[in-house]
């Protein structure tokens, strides 16, 4: 029935017919999306902390030291909401992150332009490129100490460096999977290449762009942490690494417990912004 | 009406593909043609046999490796206005509105969008797109999205269409009213037509004249005049000389082809 609801809106015959074309085609343009409470999700996370309180009660084995949930709590409650500095190291974190990941999407994104529009600059970068992407990016660690005057700047350059080539790479398989037909037809009506560039490549590479940012921040916050327990004196894995050290078991979870919450809160701005950029993609 | 344009003419056309670590395949070969100017002439063949590389070139997006086309005398030399493809898969740009890509034509040359706004508001009532001119191409059908293609391509005043087999992948009601629609927009503007496409009554139901290719590497090897009175409709189908007509392009397709190849 609907079928031929769609069809009849298609006859270009009966012109009057298109009329009915408009609510017979919004029928099943809205997607329903049903929003029911997912109670079972709420019963298996009350569980979890469950059974992580009784394993560190009943001294299961690799437990015995571990705090459970309620302590955790408590110290995050009593020695860290209220506290400036641990607010300091989620700032100081932060700033890494945001720092490295612009810095990977300023040069990153028009590298990823240049390497797929341009075939004389892809055949003299891109093999340096290409040597360059297999190294971790923990592994310039040393190089980076060395070579930044400051340690902020070697530990944002690390941040950097997670990103920077997930998002040239996606940037640049972006532009090479631009469907020809889209170039050939812009071509066909007249546009200059200026237009081409501004309102086909720019726009086709968008999706690729959300991708390498998606990947990207992810990567930062692995990458920030990591950095901050080698290399810092500051910063959320800093506090975490400092809670081992120090053997104060609940900061290392209320560090494990703040890293994930900001990398959370950093991948639903990223999806805002995603959002934004793509209206088309919208339903 | 001013005197038809649009002629297209091609003779001794070669192309052959040749991808590295590949076996260079040859696809036309010695392919020689006459679409008249006015004209809708259908190009058909089984699938692979290099229909679409024949519209790449006739639009102007390949050079061929060897022969001469020309439009109304001169040379082709680059894709241009004047010759668009409607391609078999949709390009509409999915990241502008319908109207934006309706626009994108006469705005790129260098019209103002006020300027080419009424035009392309025109054909969009007309395509009976008036009211998704806002929505973007994926929120559209198949039929609405090929009809887009139509007022994106006439909006520039082309003398050619070319059409790749511009109907493959619709549903069979959406296809026989987007033969009518066609069909009818020709009849009533008669602008040249080079339609291509595998479906032996798509062509005979359409065109003013049948070029059968032969398989890769292809030529056209055989002419049909189709004198099917116009305006047609679809009980044309049903006549005698619809049956001649169609035992004629098959004796056409199937001819010089070994049993065991089939």
């Amino acid at each position: 029935m609907q079928e031929q609801a769609s069809a009849i809106a298609v006859d270009p015959v009966a012109g009057p017919t298109t009329a009915t074309a408009a609510p017979a085609a919004s029928v099943h343009a809205p997607r329903r999306r049903k929003m029911t409470f997912n109670w079972r999700g709420l019963v298996s996370i009350a569980v979890f902390f469950l059974a992580w309180e009784l394993a560190v009660r009943l001294r299961l084995p690799g437990f015995h030291e571990l705090p459970g949930p309620i302590t955790v709590a408590r110290v995050l409650v009593q020695d860290f909401l209220y506290s400036p500095g641990y607010w300091e190291s989620w700032a100081i974190s932060f700033k890494r992150v945001l720092l490295g990941f612009l810095f990977a999407q300023i040069l990153g994104v028009p590298l990823g332009l240049l390497l797929g529009t341009s075939r004389r600059f892809n055949a003299i970068v891109f093999p340096v490129f290409e040597m360059m992407r297999p190294i971790p990016p923990l592994a310039w660690v040393p190089l980076s100490i060395l070579f930044w005057p400051t340690n902020e700047a070697s530990i944002v350059f690390i941040t950097f460096i997670g990103a920077f080539f997930i998002i040239t790479i996606n940037v640049y398989d972006g532009v090479k999977a631009i469907k020809k037909e889209h170039l050939w037809l812009a071509s066909s009506l007249g546009a200059p290449r200026l237009t081409v560039f501004r309102r086909i490549i720019i726009p086709a590479v968008i999706p690729s762009i959300a991708v390498g940012m998606t990947l990207g921040i992810a990567v930062t916050w692995n990458v920030v942490i990591a950095a901050e327990m080698i290399a810092s004196d500051s910063g959320l894995g800093r506090l975490t690494w400092e809670g081992y050290v120090s053997s104060t078991l609940p900061v290392v979870f209320v560090g494990m417990i703040s890293i994930g919450v900001a990398g959370a809160l950093s991948t639903w701005v990223v999806d805002v912004i995603e959002w934004r950029m793509m209206p088309w993609k919208r339903r | 009406m001013a005197a038809a344009v649009g002629e297209l003419v091609g003779s001794g056309l070669y192309k052959t593909y040749r991808a590295k670590g590949q076996a260079p395949t040859a696809v036309l070969a010695d392919c020689s043609f006459r679409f008249e100017a006015g004209k809708l002439s259908v190009v058909m063949g089984t699938s692979g046999c290099g229909k679409s590389t024949l519209a790449y070139i006739l639009a102007g997006y390949q050079r061929p490796d060897r022969g001469t086309l020309t439009m109304d005398g001169a040379p082709v030399a680059a894709a241009g206005s004047d010759r668009l493809l409607v391609f078999q898969e949709t390009a509409l740009w999915p990241w502008m509105t319908v109207e934006e890509n309706v626009l994108f034509g006469p705005v790129s040359r260098g019209s103002s969008r006020q300027a080419a706004r009424p035009k392309a508001a025109e054909l969009l009532d007309r395509f009976g797109l008036g009211d998704f001119k806002d929505k973007y191409p994926t929120q559209l059908s198949g039929g609405m999205m090929r009809r887009a293609e139509l007022a994106q391509a006439l909006v520039n005043n082309p003398k050619v269409m070319i059409l790749d087999e511009p109907f493959r992948g619709l549903d069979v009601m959406t296809r026989e009213l987007m033969q009518e629609y066609y069909l009818k927009l020709f009849e009533d503007t008669h602008l040249s037509t080079v339609f291509i496409t595998a479906e032996l009554e798509e062509a005979l139901f359409l065109a003013d004249r049948i070029y059968i290719m032969s398989d890769a590497p292809s030529r056209i090897v055989k002419i049909i005049d189709v004198d099917l009175p116009r305006p047609r409709e679809i009980a044309v189908t049903v006549t005698r000389r619809y049956a001649e007509l169609e035992q004629e392009a098959l004796d056409a397709l199937y001819a010089g082809r070994e049993l065991e190849a089939l």
